[in-house]
């Protein structure tokens, strides 16, 4: 079913049989943090992972999708559902002004556009009316989904997450196995050969950028209807270097990886706030060790050992 | 006082001047990216931490040993250049064969690790640290007031990019040193150690760095985040003068500065920002920077 | 002086025992009051906040010493970002069991954890913020404001000045709801007396370090007084680029506080006038306070913000105490902040105050001017009392805040 090997069968069944009992041991507002994160995260690697394209300015469409679905569904009183969808279309709008501007480039050069972007976005941000400036949009209400569930409950909104996370999650786990994928995979691994077989590499690096960039927004726009917040962190470039480091940490380019570092980090900072001034530190020591050590990130080391995709 | 766009012409040149004073910290610190990108191919994210250590070195030789702000700017760029040599030789050293992003990405986690843990040794609000006796008072141009520590800074800075600039494209180690970034193969076959010059060439550009971190430290106080707050723009200057280009950074450090000093009166809120843009449109008309050879 | 802070203590802890001598039997989270202080560990409010409040909210703890309940600290960093408080706030009181939160500088992140404290039905008392939409369009029953807003800053610097010939403004403010809040306050007290303000620049926040082309604007405007709508790091920098360009104006900061004042040197910060609520050198109360608090945090010592930790803390657990231990834990956040604002306050940080209906904590102010080098005896010597308002004069009249539950 939706094209996964024996392993990574195995690796999704773990994952659903977490996502369903863990609501029993854990704080249900951290769990559907993390998988607010993993979905980001997901959609970075997307990018990064498939189509080798390191983009430094993703807070701008995951806080961006933030704001909309916030300020959707205080102000205008939408469902819920739809303000999630609103700031995903938003993001993939955004997405696609970025991609129009940076798909041309590469390497740092990519980064650097994307990274230069996303300042502005956040400058649009704190200037803007609409966003609340530094106080961000605040008090927004989970609402009703469908007009009818209330989300007041933190179990009916885990639901919710969960459910968008894996429909997601299976999408692009869809996306990256069909034949539009496999294509990806060989941009990635060498583009001009790719562009000599005929492949218009950049309409493709164009149509990930915009999807990666709406399914942020889709992430983004979820954890505002959390809870309840839509600030300017989820727009600020740290958010851009959190989510780097999550896709780094569990993997670039497995498609479970993203979702363990989403896991794993937000569990070290919702610890590690309690212990107070080392959370910096603590960051850029995982930063280091990383790159010199677990530079495939954890489930990327395990595959190789594995011998397997994971 | 006659009036440019509805502005005081003081004020506008009083902009201008402020301006060039930023744009010397902002060429100073882009020039010793810069070299440390062409030579090495590395983006040192931790650049602005390492312009903080600069600052926090001179501190420390003032407050527990008194030694003066003069010998300071000598000894502090030793200092956090021979911190460079250990960084190099432990981290960056084992990542000259990968993707530049992992080079970006070890030096961000770097500079995390190096201002969280000012952080939690000096606070945050900041050392302070006097101008220098013989730089204190200002001079009265006419059009503003200028503290004369202020064109010390301008006048030092503008000194040492020259001083770069002609050791590295006029003399004959500057020359091994381009030819080493061409082709290391070839230069090593002469005899000469390049995994050495590799070290050392990192150790002069973060050397850069606490050298404007001393000049900056009367000027802003002493304070774990003055580089974080920098970097960026910083890094905005080197992909807009080329990257790796001495005399791009240098340029476009000073330019940038006063483009930066004249939307400070035109839209102040604006004046974060502006340089992105800068950025954004050079790269769309020139994807290598103004200054830059090739270059994808 | 000493005296009747004993004697008070033992009123209270024999009240505690008397309670906890009928309680005895009782489960030990149940008999366990839990505190969380939430603020900036880390980043630019870390020295006016930090640890230091924390350190001055156990020494509340510690003297309180009431043998009748537990009391219990925990620390959290909120780094400024109001979603990560919101966090914090809901996780303390939905998972820890905390019962109240106190501190929580930065405007944005107070204005999200009142949200929570209100949703929640749950204690907070807010020290370290300065917006006074916390007893104002932002107000909780839960909500309690403990010992400054940007009204009593406004009202008490910004009053002072125009008093004294400042009647034209020019203001620099970090572009954010706390400093266009600020400078909102201000202008409206320069303007009532008679000033005028000439102008303002809004610069960006965070991530600002040069001021230098703002000053600039600021002196080519014309007005007599600068006035600076920013804190911490921002004031500190404004201040000393303000000396370095011999900007001849009369420096308002409206916002500061002696930690701030420590980090600029004397050289620098001399003349400047501020208002604060706290000083350690005020009377003999605040200095045998300062004595007790050096022991704990020997380098910072406490500023308004600190004692302010301490003062709230200590009045929370006489409330609890006075309503007994089994009520505070069923009762809501209400309930207690019911208490509080029925009990007249007093410590050796504030001396005698109050709180309102609207949750304002009714205190003294007092307009400070920095010391000369020469007239500072030593480290932390730096405030000469240049006036006081009083506790009914100093803040925003209770009708004016438009606290929607008064209205009920």
């Amino acid at each position: 079913m939706f094209g996964f090997s024996r392993p990574q069968g195995v690796s999704f069944l773990i994952m659903l049989a977490a996502v369903i009992i863990s609501p029993a041991f854990f704080y249900p507002i951290l769990l559907m943090k993390v998988l607010c994160f993993a979905l980001f995260a997901c959609a970075y690697n997307l990018l990064i992972g498939y189509v080798g394209l390191g983009s430094f300015g993703h807070a701008a469409f995951f806080g961006m999708g933030g704001y909309i679905a916030a300020y959707s569904a205080k102000k205008w009183g939408l469902d819920p559902a739809l303000a999630i969808i609103a700031g995903g279309l938003v993001g993939a709008v955004l997405g696609a002004v970025f991609g129009w501007l940076a798909i041309g480039r590469q390497g740092i050069y990519f980064a650097m556009i994307t990274l230069a972007l996303s300042q502005m976005v956040f400058f649009f941000c704190t200037q803007a009316s609409f966003t609340g400036g530094e106080d961000g949009i605040q008090q927004v209400p989970r609402g009703k989904l469908f007009g009818m569930i209330s989300l007041q409950d933190d179990m009916a909104m885990y639901t919710v997450v969960a459910v968008i996370f894996l429909v997601t999650f299976l999408l692009i786990h869809r996306i990256v196995h069909s034949p539009f994928g496999q294509v990806l995979k060989a941009i990635r691994e060498n583009e001009p050969r790719a562009t000599s077989l005929g492949y218009r590499t950049d309409d493709y690096k164009m149509l990930v950028f915009i999807l990666s960039a709406g399914i942020a927004g889709i992430a983004g726009g979820t954890k505002s209807i959390v809870f309840g917040i839509a600030t300017l962190t989820d727009v600020a470039n740290a958010q851009s270097g959190e989510v780097i480091l999550m896709t780094l940490v569990g993997g670039m380019g497995t498609i479970f990886g993203p979702v363990l570092g989403a896991l794993i980090l937000n569990f070290i900072e919702s610890y590690l706030a309690q212990l107070g001034a080392w959370f910096a530190v603590t960051q850029g020591v995982i930063f280091v060790l990383c790159i010199m050590f677990f530079r495939r990130g954890i489930l990327g080391e395990l595959a190789a050992r594995l011998k397997v995709a994971l | 006082m006659f009036m440019i766009f509805g502005y005081p012409s003081a004020l506008l040149f009083g902009q201008l001047l402020l301006g060039l004073i930023n744009g010397a910290f902002y060429a100073l610190l882009s020039l010793g990216l810069a070299i440390i990108f062409g030579m090495l191919n590395i983006v040192n994210f931790s650049h602005g931490a390492l312009f903080m250590l600069g600052a926090f070195v001179a501190w420390g030789l003032l407050e527990f040993l008194g030694i003066s702000y003069w010998w300071s700017l000598l000894l502090a760029p030793i200092v956090v250049g021979a911190f460079g040599v250990l960084l190099e030789k432990v981290f960056i050293a084992r990542l000259y064969k990968l993707d530049h992003l992992y080079g970006l990405l070890l030096t961000f986690g770097l500079a995390l690790v190096i201002e969280g843990l000012a952080r939690n040794q000096f606070g945050s609000s900041g050392m302070p640290f006097a101008i220098p006796r013989q730089l204190q008072g200002a001079t009265d141009l006419g059009f503003m007031f200028m503290p004369n520590y202020r064109g010390w800074v301008v006048a030092a800075s503008a000194g040492m990019c020259l001083l770069v600039w002609l050791v590295i494209e006029k003399t004959s180690l500057g020359a091994t040193l381009r030819a080493a970034t061409e082709n290391p193969a070839i230069v090593q076959s002469f005899g000469i150690n390049v995994p050495r010059m590799i070290t050392l060439t990192y150790a002069a550009g973060v050397a850069l760095a606490a050298f404007a971190g001393v000049l900056a430290a009367p000027i802003y106080s002493v304070n774990p985040n003055m580089g974080a707050s920098f970097i960026i723009t910083v890094f905005a200057v080197v992909v807009i003068g080329g990257m790796g280009s001495i005399a791009g950074s240098i340029v476009t450090g000073f330019g940038l500065g006063i483009v930066e000093g004249l939307t400070k009166v035109f839209y102040p809120q604006g004046s974060s920002v502006v340089i992105f843009v800068v950025m954004v449109i050079v790269l769309l008309t020139r994807p290598a920077g103004l200054f830059g050879k090739g270059g994808h | 002086m000493s005296l009747s802070r004993r004697s008070l203590l033992g009123t209270t802890a024999a009240a505690a025992t008397a309670f906890g001598a009928a309680r005895s039997g009782r489960a030990q989270a149940a008999n366990t009051i839990k505190i969380g202080v939430l603020n900036d560990q880390s980043g630019p409010y870390r020295d006016t906040g930090g640890v230091t409040s924390v350190a001055c909210t156990k020494l509340a703890v510690a003297e309180f010493a009431a043998k009748g309940f537990n009391v219990e600290v925990v620390a959290a960093d909120h780094q400024n970002k109001p979603d990560v408080g919101a966090e914090i706030a809901r996780q303390w009181y939905d998972r820890d069991g905390v019962d109240m939160i106190i501190d929580v500088p930065t405007s944005s992140v107070a204005l999200a954890v009142a949200g929570v404290a209100k949703e929640k039905n749950k204690l907070h008392i807010n020290v370290g913020a300065a917006t006074s939409d916390l007893t104002g369009k932002s107000c909780a029953p839960s909500l309690i404001h403990w010992c400054y807003d940007t009204y009593m800053l406004a009202k008490s610097t910004g009053g002072a000045t125009v008093k004294a010939g400042g009647d034209s403004w020019f203001f620099v403010t970090a572009d954010y709801a706390f400093g266009q809040q600020l400078q909102k306050d201000t202008t409206a007290f320069v303007t009532a007396a008679g000033g005028k303000v000439m102008g303002s620049v809004a610069y960006p926040f965070p991530g600002t370090t040069d001021f230098s082309s703002f000053l600039l604007q600021a002196q080519a405007s014309g007005a007599k007084v600068l006035g600076l709508c920013n804190a911490g790091g921002d004031t500190v920098n404004s201040i000393k680029q303000a000396h370095e360009f011999g900007v001849k104006m009369k420096l308002a900061a409206m916002l500061m506080f002696i930690t701030d004042v420590n980090a600029l040197g004397l050289d620098v910060a001399q003349g400047l006038t501020l208002t604060e609520s706290f000083y350690w050198d005020l009377n003999d109360r605040t200095r045998a306070f300062t004595e007790r608090a050096k022991k704990v945090t020997p380098n910072n010592w406490p500023n308004m913000v600190h004692a302010g930790c301490y003062s709230g803390t200590l009045h929370f657990l006489k409330a609890v105490a006075d309503m007994g231990i089994e009520a505070a834990k069923k009762g809501t956040g209400t309930a207690i902040a019911e208490r509080m604002k029925a009990m007249p306050t007093d410590d050796d940080a504030f001396g005698k105050g109050s709180i309102r209906a609207d949750g304002r904590g009714l205190f003294k102010s007092y307009l400070f001017q920095v010391k000369t080098p020469a007239e500072s005896k030593g480290k932390w010597d730096y405030y000469k009392v240049m006036g006081e308002t009083s506790a009914t004069e100093a803040w925003r009249p209770l009708a004016d805040g438009g606290c929607y539950y008064l209205k009920s």
